[in-house]
């Protein structure tokens, strides 16, 4: 962090005559090399003492223009770009090109897809919701979570690339359904992944939602009310845990989770710890939902037929999925070209972190760290 | 609201807003200085209660600018798309409407920042994403620059 730290009453702008900040108050750069931020975020903190006064984050450190290259790249490449957005919900990202494309051509994916497409999206779920609950005990001080998650997250990962190929960025689903058959081991495997995260759930409790200076830190800090959830346009976990309802799953099913049985977690504290609790508690739900699905994979095909290359009609599609930080949104613009003409990915991420000046206000300096981690960032999805 | 109800209530408030339903949601298309008379009354009266912007961009047709805004209602459910024409392209303008929806403010800023859109009345309009430095729009269908490869 860098300090500074300023001598006279007011500073002003020597160009525009702004007023930069007044007595007694530091400026502190937190980032864009800063632990807690998980990635490359730079936020500018007007601090009085340790008091937050106004946040002002300054993006662009891994920005690679992800909009701009999808007008080059046909239907088939551009789900690939968009791994590298959210790569903790690689597939989940992949999903929602893929939703897209068949909703333009009007595809029907054949049902052992959209099984397997469920299957491996509620496993990235808790694959990511468990890194987050490791780095948020790192962000908070502890780092024994880390070592807890990652046994489930390692064993997750490892079905992962036995099944799809690569660890994090997966590009396994294509339009039309996921692109080749699952791994003879796949059922076995995610059942013991099940009973192990089950088994060991516990632990996490013990570790760190029992632990009463965890708590302290996160709870009646970070508030955000539902109406200004609603304004700032979040979603997720982050939005649930004000008491707004918005699980895409629920609210417009996609891919057969209509015939699911899940509950949509809600809290309505609006702190941290509501978050905190409505992610805890949709690792549970996906696991429930991964246990109706995996001894009932129907058989069949694994890809519907689509031609070599993709032209989508003339029109505006857009289609929305819940990723494991809220809703991902794809906009594309065709002129009935073999590339979109104009791909805007709304991503959740962006949305939630414009949350942050406002949930941060008047807290103090130690609590951003808390709300960062529990409104759980993922930098190159806001950059793209 | 069906969608063919919000199509008539629409064009009671906006006597210049043109329809097209061919997609899933209700596209209004307005020119650019009709956006705040049509999109504030969606925000604040209570059967349109369109309280959540869930996407705002922006969408080069080379001859003008479209500003795209998609609506929805948390308390109804239904959804709307509202879509703005800028007509001048080579100093586009229009009304920021951050004041409206908190979520804006950003997302302006990136438009801004992608494809040189200045909004009015907007709290902090700065570049986002590539620095005060950058010369052009990435996102304009006429951007070029030296690093750029094309296939």
């Amino acid at each position: 962090m860098q300090m500074t730290r300023k001598p006279s009453d007011i500073t002003t702008d020597a160009k525009s005559g702004e007023v930069l900040h007044h007595e007694g108050e530091f400026i502190i750069n937190m980032g864009p090399q800063h632990p807690a931020t998980h990635g490359v975020l730079h936020l500018k903190i007007w601090l009085e003492g340790e008091t937050i006064k106004k946040i002002e984050p300054h993006l662009g450190y891994i920005h690679r223009g992800i909009e701009k290259m999808c007008e080059r790249l046909s239907y088939r490449q551009f789900i690939f770009s968009t791994s590298r957005m959210d790569y903790l919900s690689a597939h989940i990202n992949n999903q929602a090109c893929a939703l897209a494309v068949e909703k333009a051509l009007g595809l029907e994916v054949p049902p052992r897809a959209k099984a397997i497409r469920i299957i491996l999206a509620e496993l990235t779920r808790i694959a990511s919701h468990e890194l987050w609950w490791a780095c948020s005990g790192l962000d908070l001080g502890g780092v024994t979570p880390f070592f807890y998650a990652f046994r489930e997250r390692e064993a997750i990962n490892d079905i992962m690339e036995e099944t799809c190929g690569a660890r994090l960025t997966q590009n396994f689903i294509v339009p039309g359904g996921v692109m080749s058959d699952l791994h003879h081991n796949f059922q076995k495997r995610v059942k013991r992944v099940l009973t192990q995260i089950k088994d060991n759930l516990h632990e996490y409790d013990e570790i760190l939602t029992g632990n009463i200076i965890f708590q302290n830190r996160l709870k009646e800090v970070g508030y955000l009310s539902r109406e200004d959830a609603i304004s700032y346009g979040c979603t997720g976990p982050a939005a649930r845990g004000s008491g707004l309802s918005c699980d895409i799953r629920k609210l417009y099913p996609y891919d057969g989770y209509e015939k699911l049985d899940f509950d949509e977690i809600i809290f309505n504290e609006g702190d941290c710890w509501a978050r905190y609790r409505v992610r805890m508690a949709e690792i549970l739900q996906s696991v429930h939902i991964i246990e109706q699905l995996i001894d009932s994979i129907p058989d069949g095909e694994f890809q519907a037929k689509t031609k070599n290359v993709i032209k989508l009609p003339k029109g505006q599609f857009y289609q929305r999925v819940e990723t494991a930080r809220g809703e991902l949104g794809v906009f594309i613009v065709s002129d009935g070209a073999a590339t979109p003409y104009r791909c805007k990915f709304r991503s959740p991420n962006f949305s939630n972190l414009s949350a942050i000046p406002q949930m941060a206000q008047g807290a103090k300096i130690g609590d951003l760290v808390a709300i960062m981690a529990t409104v759980d960032l993922v930098i190159p999805d806001i950059d793209r | 609201m069906t969608k063919e109800e919000l199509k008539y209530k629409l064009g009671e408030i906006s006597r210049e807003a043109a329809f097209d339903e061919t997609g899933e949601f209700l596209n209004v298309i307005i020119p650019s200085p009709e956006l705040l008379p049509l999109i504030k009354p969606l925000r604040l009266n209570k059967e349109f209660y369109f309280d959540y912007l869930f996407c705002i961009t922006c969408v080069d047709w080379k001859d003008y600018l479209s500003m795209v805004y998609h609506l929805t209602s948390t308390l109804h459910r239904h959804t709307c798309v509202v879509q703005a024409t800028i007509t001048d392209v080579h100093c586009p303008q229009i009304e920021s409407v951050s004041g409206i929806w908190k979520t804006a403010e950003l997302n302006e800023n990136e438009i801004y920042d992608l494809f040189g859109v200045t909004f009015l009345n907007h709290p902090n309009l700065r570049r986002l994403f590539l620095g005060d430095q950058w010369k052009g729009y990435p996102l304009r269908k006429d951007y070029t620059d030296e690093h750029m490869i094309l296939l």
